[in-house]
């Protein structure tokens, strides 16, 4: 698979790292209700089909963006600004 | 038409040649209404439905696969079975998996060769075989056979490493379980699916589940490819698409589908006669009955449903191959396969009551469900059986992250397999 780098163009997927989905929203720093925290840290939809993902070029650039894919077949969508 | 398999049967077919073997499991047409559904005929299922009809004496019972029996990760592993567990949640559970593995042939009437050839894990520092030994005293307290093993010891076994004095990963010793071992995985599907039908189990091939039939919290019935069959209660387990089944049903867990591969090399003579996998890397091997070398190692290490492998994990692979054993550079790979599994936080996996009423959650198995088959199976269906998880599988729960009973045998922390 090769992976758009924003930066370095397209490269094989062995030089990034990826960083999982992109869409889950943080808790509001301070927010003290541990389910939330749950929740935002080990529950995922995972779908199969459209996922929008955090990938690093951590043999590259070093630069993490977000990268549209499709899990069901990693047909590559392209970068998410 | 022989039912039941022995060696008369066998004479009896090998004289008479036009003798028919009756089919292995029925192909019944689907009935409107079961007891219970089980939702994906792998190991799992087909486990659990032999066993709500034999320890439960629950009959009534489908097994809907939305493939053929034995296409998804029964049928992909690398077949290695072991109980070296050291968390108090896990070792009874994978002991009693290996239990049943040591009888299941003969309870299943169907050779699934269990070879317990022994699994030797190699230290690749004296720090790791203080780990080792920990976990080997531990593995003993719970009376699981466990051996440390000098490097001398473990030269006499597997002379066919790098011993060299320049060796990239000089080997400090090991530790053993001599009663680990390789299983015929395609066998344990079959074998189960036949035990399974002869109890009256149906059996689903081809039938997909669509969605679930919810009401009041309740789940009442499946909807399928072949339309609705209602049910009782309903058990999930389906591998590498439990999200993706469960979305259905309302549910969110913490799983993310990953692509493991494995990889066979062309045929060669009898040389590895154990299990072996490596400290110093995610790697293991053994060999076939047909002569190829079978490697395993790590996921590939994004989240995909699409069973195709990346390049660069078989490169890591035949690296780590030719590393620990250098004098087989030459041989070719000849095929390589995916299998799509779930990963869990802390790698421990699922056998539960969910929030839905009557629908029971199996699944989370990361890089260990194989071993777990019939386990798995017996404890799954006590739990389908009496609304209730069986003891075995009491920190195998959904809650366990918001509790902070987190079932981490390793001591590495959460989602480890993503840094
Ligand atoms: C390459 C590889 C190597 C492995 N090596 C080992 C090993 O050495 N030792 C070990 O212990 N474990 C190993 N594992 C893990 C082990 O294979 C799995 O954890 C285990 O097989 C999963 O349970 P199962 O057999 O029920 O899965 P499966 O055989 O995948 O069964 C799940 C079934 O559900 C069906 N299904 C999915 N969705 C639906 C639907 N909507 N409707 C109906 N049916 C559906 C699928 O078609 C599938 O047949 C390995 C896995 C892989 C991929
Ligand atoms: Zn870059």
């Amino acid at each position: 698979m090769m992976i758009p780098c924003p930066y370095c163009g397209d490269r094989d997927v062995s030089e990034f790292r990826y960083g999982g989905d992109a869409t889950k929203q943080r808790p509001q720093h301070g927010t003290g209700d541990l389910k939330t925290w749950h929740d935002y840290y080990f529950l995922f939809d995972n779908p199969k089909g459209p996922h929008t993902e955090y990938w690093q070029h951590v043999l590259g650039c070093r630069r993490w963006f977000k990268l549209a894919r499709n899990t069901a077949t990693n047909e590559i969508g392209g970068v998410v600004s | 038409m022989s039912k039941h398999y022995s060696a008369l049967a066998l004479a009896r077919h090998a004289l008479d040649p036009d003798l028919p073997w009756p089919r292995a499991w029925e192909k019944p047409t689907p009935k409107s209404s079961y007891d219970v559904v089980i939702v994906g005929g792998g190991g799992h299922g087909l486990a659990t439905a032999y066993y709500l009809a034999k320890n439960h004496g629950i009959t009534n019972v489908a097994v809907i696969e939305r493939n053929y029996i034995g296409s998804g990760n029964v049928g992909r592993n690398t077949t290695l079975i072991r109980s070296n567990y050291m968390m108090g949640g896990n070792t009874a559970f994978f002991e009693h998996s290996l239990k049943l593995w040591e009888g299941l042939s003969h309870d299943l009437n169907f050779n699934c060769m269990v070879s317990q050839r022994g699994q030797i894990v190699l230290a690749v520092s004296p720090v790791q075989m203080d780990v080792f030994a920990r976990r080997g005293n531990i593995m003993r307290l719970n009376g699981i056979d466990a051996e440390l093993l000098d490097p001398g010891e473990v030269r006499k076994l597997l002379p066919y490493l790098d011993w060299s004095k320049d060796a990239r990963w000089p080997i400090h010793g090991a530790i053993m379980q001599p009663r680990a071992g390789t299983v015929r995985h395609d066998a344990v599907a079959w074998g189960y699916a036949r035990a399974a039908s002869a109890l009256g189990v149906h059996i689903i091939e081809n039938c997909e589940v669509t969605g679930f039939v919810i009401d009041d919290g309740k789940v009442s019935g499946v909807e399928t490819s072949q339309g609705r069959i209602n049910a009782g209660k309903v058990g999930i387990a389906v591998a590498g698409h439990t999200s993706h089944v469960a979305k259905m049903a309302g549910l969110r867990l913490p799983i993310e589908s990953h692509i493991l591969q494995a990889f066979v090399t062309e045929p060669i003579k009898p040389i590895v006669d154990h299990v072996v996998s490596w400290g110093a890397e995610l790697f293991y091997l053994s060999q076939s009955d047909k002569g190829g070398l079978v490697f395993g190692a790590h996921i590939d290490g994004f989240n995909t449903y699409t069973q195709r492998g990346q390049f660069n994990r078989i490169q890591t692979v035949a690296e780590c191959a030719v590393s620990l054993m250098p004098f087989i550079s030459r041989l070719r790979l000849l095929r390589h396969w995916g299998g799509i599994q779930d990963m869990t936080p802390d790698g421990s996996p699922f056998i539960c009551r969910t929030e839905v009423k009557n629908l029971y959650l199996n699944g989370g198995w990361c890089y260990q469900g194989f071993k777990a088959t019939p386990a798995s199976g017996w404890t799954f269906s006590h739990t389908i059986a009496n609304d209730q998880e069986h003891e075995l599988v009491r920190d195998f729960g959904l809650d366990r992250f918001e509790k902070g009973r987190e079932l981490d045998e390793f001591g590495l922390g959460n989602w480890t397999y993503k840094q």
